[in-house]
């Protein structure tokens, strides 16, 4: 991330932490698992604030043993670090738990253009490549926590479904 | 001499509340455990990524129930503290969860009537006062609800498949049923008539009989367990035994 792309002036320190410049900073972490989300889109972006000078993150799963959470947590600090805040804390919050109504509208698009159908109810799945209706459920438990596995009626694309929470 | 084993030492300085969140918490890593063994050794790689995906819900569950436990306590014992640094007395897990795999039949079944019974557990525990865990209960409850369509599905498929399947679901079902009554135990009564519709209506779409034995093991919840559980924290256990504070 190129810093002169950021708001504010690029001078971070204690007394002056910009709480919207980090905010931005790590709007833009991305999921490491479907790199086309950030963590925004997700949902799973609770909350950025300052407290005693330093950044304090709060974040939430996707699911209970979603193995990307530490990573997420380490390409948190990463970014921030790389602009400058290096007094960071990770809080992980699970009251009230993600659904997937939290993925935003841009998250949906994004997801669909990435090849995989967002979350939307089982029989309202469209094929991600050529929108047929007809899409056959293949695994309920596919390559991440979160998705499962279709295959298209039509065009024979095998997907990933985003599965409803 | 050979001393009589503690009785009833099992986490004794716990207050009921934190108690009852390590059982659930144990309940959820034995069964992960459990199911972790057969990563890589059942008999489709759909079946495999399935039962894979439902033993990290169970880890993530009895993670952040072990930290929300500590957290509780305030001795400062984190998650690893508890899961790697307690001994088979001081589990408190469910028998149920800690029987071994055996056949495919017996994963599903263990799997089916332990999903029925987080259904009611998560249900009533997002209803808690205690926001942390209601938080991680309406989550479970998800998951569970979607494990319970594939254990379901998976024994209604053996028991009304063919001779053999049903011989061996059925086998699975009389074997696994003298674990049951010890879920309701210790205040959970309340979640047994829902619990029984649910099986019932399983065991009846499978074509399976339910058990009649009275026969009933519990000891569980007290850290009396079978045999098996040693080998199970054991084989879970002993990296970080052996390199105490080990990071990745």
């Amino acid at each position: 991330m190129d810093a002169s792309n950021l708001p504010g002036d690029g001078v971070v320190s204690a007394l002056t932490l910009d709480v919207d410049r980090a905010r931005f900073v790590v709007s833009r972490v991305v999921d490491p698992e479907i790199p086309v989300l950030t963590i925004e889109d997700l949902g799973i972006l609770r909350e950025v604030a300052v407290e005693d000078g330093r950044v304090v993150c709060t974040i939430t799963p996707t699911y209970s043993g979603c193995p990307a959470m530490r990573q997420i947590e380490d390409d948190v600090r990463a970014a921030l670090l790389r602009e400058g805040y290096d007094e960071v804390e990770i809080r992980t919050v699970f009251h009230p738990a993600w659904n997937t109504d939290w993925i935003s509208d841009e998250g949906h698009r994004k997801l669909a253009s990435f090849g995989i159908a967002p979350p939307v109810p089982e029989d309202a799945v469209l094929c991600p490549r050529c929108r047929s209706d007809r899409p056959r459920m293949v695994a309920r438990f596919g390559s991440t926590a979160c998705k499962a596995l279709m295959v298209c009626s039509s065009c024979g694309e095998p997907f990933d479904w985003f599965k409803q929470l | 001499m050979i001393s009589a084993p503690p009785q009833g030492t099992t986490e004794p300085d716990l207050t009921p509340e934190i108690r009852a969140i390590v059982a659930h918490a144990d309940d959820n890593l034995i069964l992960a455990q459990r199911l972790g063994e057969l990563i890589s050794n059942t008999a489709e790689l759909e079946i495999d990524i399935a039962v894979a995906n439902i033993a990290l819900d169970h880890l993530g569950v009895a993670r952040a129930l072990y930290t929300h436990a500590g957290k509780l306590e305030g001795k400062g014992r984190d998650e690893d503290h508890l899961a790697m640094g307690r001994t088979e007395r001081q589990f408190i897990n469910l028998l149920l969860v800690e029987q071994p795999n055996g056949d495919f039949a017996h994963t599903v079944v263990r799997q089916m009537l332990f999903d029925a019974y987080q259904l009611q557990l998560w249900e009533d525990l997002s209803r808690s006062t205690d926001t942390v865990l209601a938080g991680i209960a309406a989550k479970a409850l998800k998951e569970a609800a979607y494990h319970f369509r594939f254990s379901s599905g998976w024994v209604v498929r053996l028991g009304d498949g063919t001779d053999e399947s049903h011989l061996h679901a059925q086998d699975a079902l009389d074997a696994l049923w003298p674990f049951t009554t010890e879920m309701f135990d210790g205040g959970a009564a309340g979640y047994r008539p829902a619990w029984e519709r649910m099986v019932i209506e399983v065991i009846d779409e499978a074509t399976l009989v339910k058990p009649t034995d009275p026969y009933q093991r519990t000891g569980g919840r007290q850290g009396f367990h079978s045999e098996h559980l040693g080998f199970v924290i054991a084989e879970m256990q002993w990296m970080h035994r052996t390199y105490p504070g080990m990071e990745w």
